[in-house]
């Protein structure tokens, strides 16, 4: 298993944001994307992910190995913790939350609805979604948010847990995670260069 | 598919879900109706099987902007996306939830509120079998209308725009089977047009939902 991105262009509402990026991430490994606010890392992790058609250049992995975790969590306010993973191990094949529960410390509030849980609790289950997809390859915009230091270390324990069985990750990320094996990739170079607005689609960008 | 499905009936059926929404306005319609055209059973009798299915497509219209601007906002129709639910089940799904959480609702209740518009005796057969065949339509081409506008805040204007023209041929023929139905007419051929729409929308416009909510989600 591994992640291979040849050359890869990609646009947000029709502007090119990045262009050649190139990266690989083997099994057993993370990347972590930094740069700038709006540089385009959310566009690029959508497009790895298969949300979105790539300008150009090649993602070498089918979109069936990947798990994507958003800035939304995805989460159903008035169905409770356990419904709400139940759901998704559901619909992704997988049967077992009780693992993906404690992994994220949320067992005492199975039984409670979404809605009544602190915007670092939905960022948890969030996660323990990710857990229960039971994909190799998470892709990851912004995991942390809204996370206290006790939980992303849950997080950074869930996600080493997820390579030692194999698996990849790539997150964008601004915070130190405590992962001293994870590689870090600059995409401020990749920023694409300004459209060409002379032409008659450019007038509608 | 069966997860998504008892979900989303599910989360129709709690708080703030909106389940009684349309069979309330349906009610409404449905009530108001004998006040504002006045108490002549004669007229009511003639107009009825109109009136309702009227009212069965304009609460069914209700609850469109619902069917994926849920999911939109809180992020799940992204997740779903990348799940392996094929997109074209995804939408076959959603617009079976909607069935089940109005069309049929209303289906079953039509017969308690014709009795509100004296609907003679000879018409609840033929109007509750054509609002069975025909609310699966209204449900589908929804869905198609939903997935359209998916992402637009107040999409719901541009929505009911885009599906009322398709919702006339489903009236068209719904009521006019109910109608020949209630005046002991041959209602063969409306039934099989209806009939014949619900099925062809329900076959096609999946493939046509999935595409567009594919491009919407970009």
């Amino acid at each position: 298993m591994e992640l291979t991105v040849q050359d890869l262009s990609v646009t947000r509402g029709g502007v090119p944001v990045l262009e050649g990026v190139s990266f690989d991430v083997a099994a057993g490994e993370v990347l972590i994307l930094r740069g700038p606010n709006g540089i385009g890392k959310t566009t690029l992790l959508r497009t790895v992910a298969g949300l979105q058609p790539p300008l150009s250049g090649h993602v070498g992995l089918e979109r069936e190995a990947m798990a994507y975790a958003a800035h939304a969590d995805g989460i159903k306010a008035t169905l409770s913790v356990r419904e709400n993973l139940a759901f998704w191990a559901a619909v992704f094949g997988t049967g077992d939350i009780a693992s993906a529960l404690t992994s994220f410390d949320l067992a005492a509030l199975a039984d409670r609805a979404a809605g009544g849980l602190s915007a670092g609790q939905k960022r948890r289950l969030g996660l323990a979604r990710m857990v229960v997809t039971g994909r190799p390859v998470w892709v990851l915009d912004e995991p942390t948010v809204s996370l206290d230091t006790q939980a992303v270390a849950l997080f950074a324990q869930a996600v080493r847990a997820h390579l030692a069985g194999g698996g990849l990750a790539l997150m964008a990320t601004h915070i130190d995670l405590g992962l001293d094996e994870a590689r870090v990739l600059d995409v401020g170079p990749f920023k694409a260069k300004a459209p060409d607005l002379d032409d008659f689609d450019g007038a509608f960008l | 598919m069966i997860a998504l499905l008892t979900r989303d009936l599910r989360l129709a059926v709690r708080a703030g879900g909106g389940f009684g929404l349309g069979l309330a306005f349906f009610l409404i319609v449905v009530t108001l109706v004998p006040f504002s055209v006045g108490p002549e059973n004669m007229l009511l009798t003639k107009i009825a099987p109109g009136i309702l299915w009227l009212g069965a497509l304009l609460a069914c219209l209700l609850s469109l902007d619902r069917i994926f601007a849920l999911d939109w906002e809180d992020g799940s129709l992204d997740l779903l996306a990348t799940s392996p639910l094929p997109m074209e089940a995804l939408v076959s799904i959603k617009a079976l939830a909607h069935w089940l959480t109005t069309g049929l609702p209303l289906v079953v209740a039509t017969p308690v509120f014709a009795l509100l518009l004296s609907l003679p005796e000879a018409g609840y057969f033929p109007l509750v079998l054509s609002l069975l065949l025909g609310t699966p339509a209204l449900s589908v081409i929804g869905t198609f209308g939903a997935a359209l506008t998916v992402g637009l805040k107040r999409g719901g204007l541009l929505l009911s725009l885009l599906v009322l023209p398709l919702y006339v041929p489903t009236l068209i023929f719904g009521a006019e089977m109910a109608r020949r139905g209630a005046q002991g007419l041959d209602m063969t051929t409306a039934m099989m047009m209806l009939a014949g729409i619900s099925f062809g929308v329900i076959a096609l416009l999946p493939f046509a939902s999935a595409s567009v909510l594919r491009v919407n989600l970009r």
